[in-house]
């Protein structure tokens, strides 16, 4: 039974959440640990952070609130964004994160893959492919989607998961904000041809496309940041949109 | 109030376990001490990544016979996902690699034809009612981390599986033991709920 899973994201900076939320009844709509512990009980089935910080000394606020967030939050969580060494991610998985996604420094040099796998197992490393349609195929683009790189992004999708990556993040850089859907040649160009779960991301506006996302691009895993955290919908909608469609997924818990 | 030993031999995240295991209400406390894990009342033993590596680390820690001792003397123990695949003779991902040889049976890939890991919640099976886990007809959902999947000789020791390329053993008991391959502490609501349940029945049995 494949059971498609619901992930909300959610950028922080210095510990802080941005991009806001308006989520009626937060205290702190910054807070990333009451916005996780919101989510934990709405029924989201796994949380993203994206580290944004770009100072490194203020690196130690993320891994407060990482520690923060894994005592009063009992889902599993993901936290990408600047993690360049093993270090970095022993940091953050003993800080309590469950995974980590690597994304420009495993374009680099993908040995960070299978150090980072061989220490923790491949469950714990997420690779992040931010992809851009180029001609009849897709590039990888590093930096934010600011940066070409020449390189395939389907290619590197299989080379990342032959170096020991468990998951893979698609972001469609095309869609990426855009509220348009996803880029379903691009997810299933990639689902097609590797056996790790794909998580698609970049551009959700509506229920529909979360349907989509994996009725045509084959995903495992939706993810979204917007129309969770202005609350254009819930999680519990999205899951009902899903189940409508006869897509399997954890039931949304009854409220308490 | 009962001791929880929470086995900490350096692998991985084990802090989770212990923080839900807090949060149920539980004494926990995670340790490397084999005089901890001999004095608890009830002892944990988590465990992610490769079975090889776990295995090797439990023995770098001096902690092989502890664990063995813990899961089979009665005392209620609770393994979790490679913490569960360890009780078993052997496994297909670590060749060569004996396990704590506490439940008969080996530990093998998951079918060919599904992915690998299966990294998603599934429904537990329970094939008969389980104080921890529940009646065999409630519904619970719990998260799924892994590549192998137990073979236990005995199917009688099974109390749920989960249905993934076919029946997956989820949860097995013997004796006083409990090992699940799902991550209960990853698990809110369902899987709270399972280790307040088994919390609670460290009390009773107390």
């Amino acid at each position: 039974m494949k059971v498609a899973r619901v992930i909300p994201c959610l950028d922080v900076d210095g510990g802080r959440v941005v991009k806001g939320t308006n989520f009626v009844g937060l205290r702190d709509a910054g807070d990333p640990v009451e916005l996780a512990a919101r989510y934990d009980s709405a029924g989201a089935d796994e949380l993203v952070f994206l580290d944004i910080t770009a100072s490194s000394d203020r690196r130690d606020t993320t891994l407060d609130m990482v520690r923060e967030v894994a005592s009063r939050v009992f889902i599993p969580f993901t936290v990408g964004g600047g993690i360049r060494q093993v270090d970095d991610a022993r940091s953050l998985l003993g800080a309590g994160a469950d995974k980590v996604s690597v994304n420009t420094a495993a374009v680099e040099r993908p040995e960070l893959i299978s150090e980072i796998a061989a220490e923790f197992g491949d469950q714990c490393v997420v690779c992040a492919i931010d992809a851009r349609r180029v001609g009849t195929g897709w590039e990888i683009y590093l930096h934010g989607g600011r940066t070409p790189t020449g390189i395939d992004a389907i290619e590197w999708a299989m080379t990342a998961v032959e170096h020991g990556a468990g998951e893979l993040l698609v972001t469609s850089m095309d869609r990426d904000g855009t509220g348009d859907g996803f880029d379903h040649d691009l997810n299933a160009a990639i689902t097609s041809r590797v056996n790790v779960p794909v998580i698609a991301s970049g551009g959700v506006g509506t229920l529909q496309h979360l349907v989509d996302g994996i009725v045509h691009g084959g995903v495992d895993a939706v993810l979204a940041a917007s129309i969770f955290h202005f609350g254009t919908h819930s999680i519990d909608e999205a899951k009902q949109a899903l189940n409508a469609h006869g897509i399997t997924v954890r039931p949304t818990p009854p409220p308490g | 109030m009962t001791r929880v030993a929470v086995i900490d031999y350096g692998i991985g995240n084990l802090h989770s376990a212990h923080k839900a295991l807090c949060s149920v209400g539980a004494d926990a406390r995670l340790t490397r001490s084999v005089a901890d894990i001999d004095a608890a009342d009830a002892v944990v033993l988590p465990g992610v990544g490769n079975f090889g590596a776990c295995i090797q680390a439990l023995s770098d820690c001096g902690l092989t016979d502890a664990s063995r001792s813990a899961a089979l003397d009665g005392r209620p123990f609770l393994g979790i996902c490679v913490g569960m695949q360890m009780l078993f003779d052997a496994s297909d991902e670590s060749p060569g690699v004996a396990g704590l040889g506490v439940i008969s049976g080996k530990v093998t890939w998951l079918p060919a034809g599904v992915k690998r890991p299966q990294m998603q919640w599934n429904r537990l099976q329970l094939s008969a009612d389980d104080p921890c886990l529940g009646t065999a007809h409630s519904e619970s959902w719990m998260y799924f981390v892994h590549s192998l999947h137990a073979e236990p000789t005995d199917a009688t020791v099974v109390v749920a599986t989960v249905d993934y390329g076919g029946d997956v053993v989820a949860a097995v008991r013997q004796g006083a033991a409990l090992a699940v391959q799902f991550h209960p502490e990853k698990s809110s609501p369902d899987g709270l709920v399972m280790l307040q349940r088994w919390v609670e029945t460290l009390a009773a049995a107390a």
